[in-house]
């Protein structure tokens, strides 16, 4: 053991590299990563998919080997004694390592034999960790029939059986309901401040990062800095500010984002957040043709303007996004401001399991309508059901004018679908997945060729033609996708958690473009559980449990959850309060 | 064995058991495949030609050739079928009406009342080659029974000077179905035992749960006995199960004791789970992993085991390759013990080598299943 006064850093990086081959490709996963994370607290490893979080977690648990370098974890030499490191770390992978055909009694009693728990401590240990995860009453469920958020705390609880002197956590908050994953930190902060425990917690959630006492900021398998995130947003003190003006809050980010000393520009609440580069100050006199009533008020800078402004520092400005063609288009979709989806009561069920639960909205034409919600609050069977890929068991549906009991087919013609998952031919090159779509939306001649051309054009995938979709970088197969889904100029656009998984700047840019689209009238509706990027769309609805709790523009959503002690509460406040509202009413009932 | 692995054990074998209880694949897999594969195979597969048509051409009629033809009449192995013309009859043949014909020509009985010799035309489809032997052969048997039952009632000595006294040892019936039946079971076994550990391991793979065992204090070799146990137990129900089918349905005799049967399948349901632990180190994934135990099981004891094709009758090269196929030793040792009895001088060598595949895939299994996802 090292002695008590300086024990050894939880996990030290020398030079850590690992890379995979993938049939003839190889990937680096780390690029020569040395980093230090001491005892104590939450060290947070943030960075979009792709950034090396799960490599890294494996070597630091001993499943992996590096290729060159160094890791230690608690001191040990992890390549060299990796049963000593599993002996005292607890380890949750991604997707929780529950069986799902076991209760969860028998599922502690699994990990407490596994992990030599003697049976008479662990009536008291089960005791607390059921209260802790708040399962004490589902003893007896399996499984496979929790709740995400319940799996989560299960998976949990079964690595804390054993009380670890390190916690890894792989992305346990991915998917989860906002509830359950305030709930998992306050069970992290328990774990931390009353028992010590060393957490190592990894996210693609930049807003978790402010949650941890230490991040490592990974991107591409390279570290782009480390360091308590306050110090991280403190550095920006003096670059954040909002701008406000009449001009309109998408119109006003359009204007800014191309502006040299704007580093980002995004929209929050009716204005736009803006960072400046290091060391200027808004100017609106740069902005031809003025702004005249442009106001800047500086604000409180946040983890993420830090987290975007070292990835320009270090990644450089991505290719110059042109300003995307506002060329009109009439003939996208004929017809004012009418509602161009009309939602009644629509209900689904699934045997006696109801995804969808008596939903009613409607969404304008020209405007982004966003569904908030976790995994499982019924967002896709809801897009299924508007794309006539599903029937609904009851209610009704109107997409573009079209009842989708009796016209699924010609309503079908006006959507553009882009699904979750990469659905494209990933064994097909750029060019060969544009011609194939347009072709399957029966584009011929002169026509397809022009789509096609566009397409290369507006989304800059003239240089990938030749490149396969599967080995293209996230950001670039999104654009591609998205590309596909306009192919036939649709009226309606369908983007199902269009950005999960992407660093921040491809996020901004994609959802640059879907603005653009929204101002020629497209309309636009969009599922997500990025809280903040709920705050990108006109209007929105919470979901949760296959209702819809409530249904609004971001702003008056927000104020909602506004009291005396929280004078601007965050969407996933504002979230939070909805759902409990929900619940107390229900139990109430 | 230390108290603290004791329980590992004991927690490890009652997830498991848990699992086959709530989660019917597994059974399904041990019970339902092998019974669905012996109805099918145990009832389509037979390499007895029954009730072959065949074609009869008499050019000239006579008391002679009526005998001979009415022969053909009362065999079972034939559905005789008259044509007065040789076209007629080969007609019938490109249509697959008739399987083979008899011609007699008119000059048959002349030659056969003057002691001459009297031609027979046989003619059989050779498309399907084992069907045409066998017609070939019992053409022949028919022939020589008439021949003699000819002589014998005109008094004479039999026309020829030997006589042919078939005697079938261990299947004094020749049904193929009884010693069809031991090999399937060879067959099944194999491709069932494999997949229940590839599939099993496969699916933890899949779900993340080896990914979590492996950093807690479970050493290796205890996730694979973990494994092991329960579908041994499992497959060795499984096994029970398809020899009860043998003799109670399909009515194969077994000759040789119960307790040889019993080790000697034991033995192979080891090479069969170790085959399956050593598919699943590689294959991380259930469909990958079925895919490789029917291409690397399953086929090669289709082809290889001898339970149909014999094996000395390949060629030198692909002989050789089916001393890796376990299958092949069951295959000898359950052929014996059901239609021929304990015979040693079969059944040790073969247990032998059946000892040794199992414990070099127990051991590969072993030596594969490393701690580390890479």
């Amino acid at each position: 053991m090292p002695p008590e006064a300086e024990p050894a850093p939880a996990l030290r990086c020398v030079d850590l590299r690992r890379r995979f081959r993938i049939g003839k490709r190889v990937v680096v996963a780390l690029d020569g990563i040395s980093v230090e994370a001491r005892r104590g607290g939450v060290t947070g490893l943030i960075g979009p998919d792709a950034a090396g979080k799960t490599t890294l977690m494996r070597l630091a648990a001993g499943l992996l080997l590096p290729d060159s370098g160094r890791i230690e974890v608690l001191g040990i030499d992890v390549a060299r004694d990796p049963l000593a490191v599993q002996a005292r770390v607890g380890y949750m992978p991604q997707h929780f390592g529950l069986y799902e055909d076991l209760s969860v009694r028998e599922n502690l009693d699994l990990y407490a034999d596994l992990q030599g728990v003697a049976p008479s401590e662990r009536s008291t240990r089960y005791a607390d960790l059921l209260h802790m995860t708040g399962l004490g009453p589902f003893t007896g469920r399996m499984a496979g029939r929790l709740s995400g958020g319940m799996k989560q705390k299960l998976g949990l609880a079964c690595t804390l059986v054993q009380p670890p002197d390190l916690l890894l956590l792989d992305e346990p908050t991915v998917g989860v309901d906002p509830v359950s994953r305030r709930e998992l930190w306050q069970i992290i902060d328990h774990l931390t401040r009353g028992l010590h425990t060393t957490v190592l917690f990894s996210t693609a959630y930049l807003d978790e990062a402010e949650r941890c006492d230490t991040v490592l900021l990974l991107h591409e398998g390279r570290l782009l800095g480390s360091g308590p995130p306050r110090e991280i947003s403190r550095a920006m003190e003096g670059r954040s500010f909002h701008a406000a003006a009449k001009l309109g809050r998408r119109k006003l980010q359009e204007r800014l984002a191309g502006l040299p000393w704007v580093v980002d520009a995004v929209i929050q609440g009716g204005g736009v957040r803006v960072v400046t580069a290091a060391g200027t100050a808004p100017d609106p006199a740069t902005l031809q043709p003025p702004v005249p009533d442009l106001r800047f008020t500086p604000v409180k800078p946040r983890f993420e303007d830090g987290f975007v402004a070292r990835l320009h520092e270090k990644v450089g400005r991505r290719a110059p996004s042109s300003p995307i063609p506002a060329e009109a288009r009439a003939s996208l979709a004929p017809g004012g401001d009418g509602e161009v989806i009309v939602v009644e009561h629509l209900t689904r069920r699934f045997g006696d399991f109801i995804a969808v639960d008596d939903i009613s909205f409607s969404v304008r034409r020209g405007e982004i309508f966003g569904l908030l919600g976790a995994n499982g609050a019924g967002k896709s069977t809801t897009f299924r059901m508007l794309c006539g890929l599903l029937p609904a068991t009851s209610g009704r549906l109107r997409v573009a004018g079209f009842d989708l009991r009796t016209a699924a087919a010609p309503a079908r013609g006006r959507i553009g679908y882009m699904a979750q998952k990469f659905s494209l031919y990933g064994d097909l090159s750029v060019g060969q997945n544009l011609r194939f779509f347009a072709s399957a939306y029966r584009l011929r001649g002169h026509r397809r060729a022009e789509r096609i051309a566009w397409a290369s054009a507006e989304f800059e995938l003239a240089p990938m033609q030749e490149a396969t979709a599967r080995d293209l970088p996230l950001g670039y197969k999104q654009r591609l996708a998205l590309a596909c889904a306009l192919m036939h100029e649709p009226g309606i656009l369908f983007l199902d958690e269009p950005t999960s998984g992407v660093d921040p700047l491809a996020r901004r840019e994609f959802w640059r473009r879907i603005d653009a689209l929204a101002e020629q009238g497209v309309t636009v509706l969009v599922t997500t559980h990025f809280m903040e990027e709920a705050e990108y769309c006109d209007r929105l609805a919470i979901m949760a449990q296959g209702r819809v709790l409530a249904t609004g523009e971001p702003e008056a959503i927000k104020a909602a959850a506004r009291t005396a002690t929280r004078p601007e509460p965050t969407m996933e406040d504002a979230f939070i309060d909805v759902i409990e509202a929900a619940a107390n009413k229900a139990l109430a009932a | 064995m230390n108290l603290l692995a004791f329980r590992r054990m004991r927690g490890l074998l009652r997830k498991e058991f848990l699992q086959i209880w709530r989660d019917p694949s597994a059974l399904a897999i041990a019970f339902v495949l092998p019974a669905v594969l012996l109805l099918i195979f145990g009832y389509g597969v037979s390499l007895d030609a029954r009730n072959v048509p065949l074609g009869l051409v008499v050019e000239q009629p006579s008391a002679l050739a009526a005998s001979f033809t009415g022969a053909f009449g009362h065999s079972p192995y034939f559905r005789p079928r008259s044509f007065l013309t040789i076209q007629d009859a080969e007609r019938a043949m490109r249509a697959r009406e008739v399987q083979g014909i008899i011609w007699l020509p008119s000059n048959f009985a002349r030659r056969a009342q003057h002691g001459g010799n009297a031609p027979i035309g046989v003619i059989v489809n050779g498309v399907d080659a084992n069907d045409a032997r066998l017609i070939e052969g019992y053409v022949q048997q028919v022939w020589a029974t008439w021949l003699t039952a000819q002589a014998r009632a005109q008094g004479h000595p039999s026309p020829t000077p030997l006589s042919v006294q078939p005697r079938v040892r261990f299947n004094p019936a020749v049904s193929s179905r009884n010693y069809l039946v031991p090999g399937l079971i060879a067959v099944i076994m194999t491709l069932t035992g494999a997949l229940l550990t590839a599939l099993v391991i496969a699916r933890e793979w899949e779900r993340g749960t080896m990914e979590a065992l492996m950093v807690t204090r479970v050493a290796m070799r205890e996730i694979l006995l973990a494994k092991l146990i329960p579908y041994f137990l499992l497959g060795m129900g499984g096994m029970a199960a398809s020899v009860a089918m043998a003799v109670l349905l399909f009515g194969v005799p077994l000759l040789g004791s119960w307790w040889v049967l019993g080790g000697a399948s034991a033995l192979f349901m080891l090479a069969a789970l170790g085959m399956g632990l050593l598919i699943s180190s590689v294959a991380h994934n259930q469909f990958v992993a079925g895919q490789i135990a029917i291409i690397t099981t399953f086929l090669p004891a289709f082809l290889l085991s001898g339970f149909v094709f014999d094996i000395g009758s390949m060629p030198g090269v692909v002989q050789l390759i089916t001393h890796v196929v376990a299958a092949r030793y069951f295959v000898a040792i359950l052929q014996s013990v059901f239609l021929a009895g304990d015979v040693w001088s079969v059944i040790l060598p073969n247990a032998l080598a059946l000892a040794a595949m199992a414990a070099i895939f127990l051991g590969l299994a072993r030596a594969a299943f490393r701690r580390r996802l890479d």
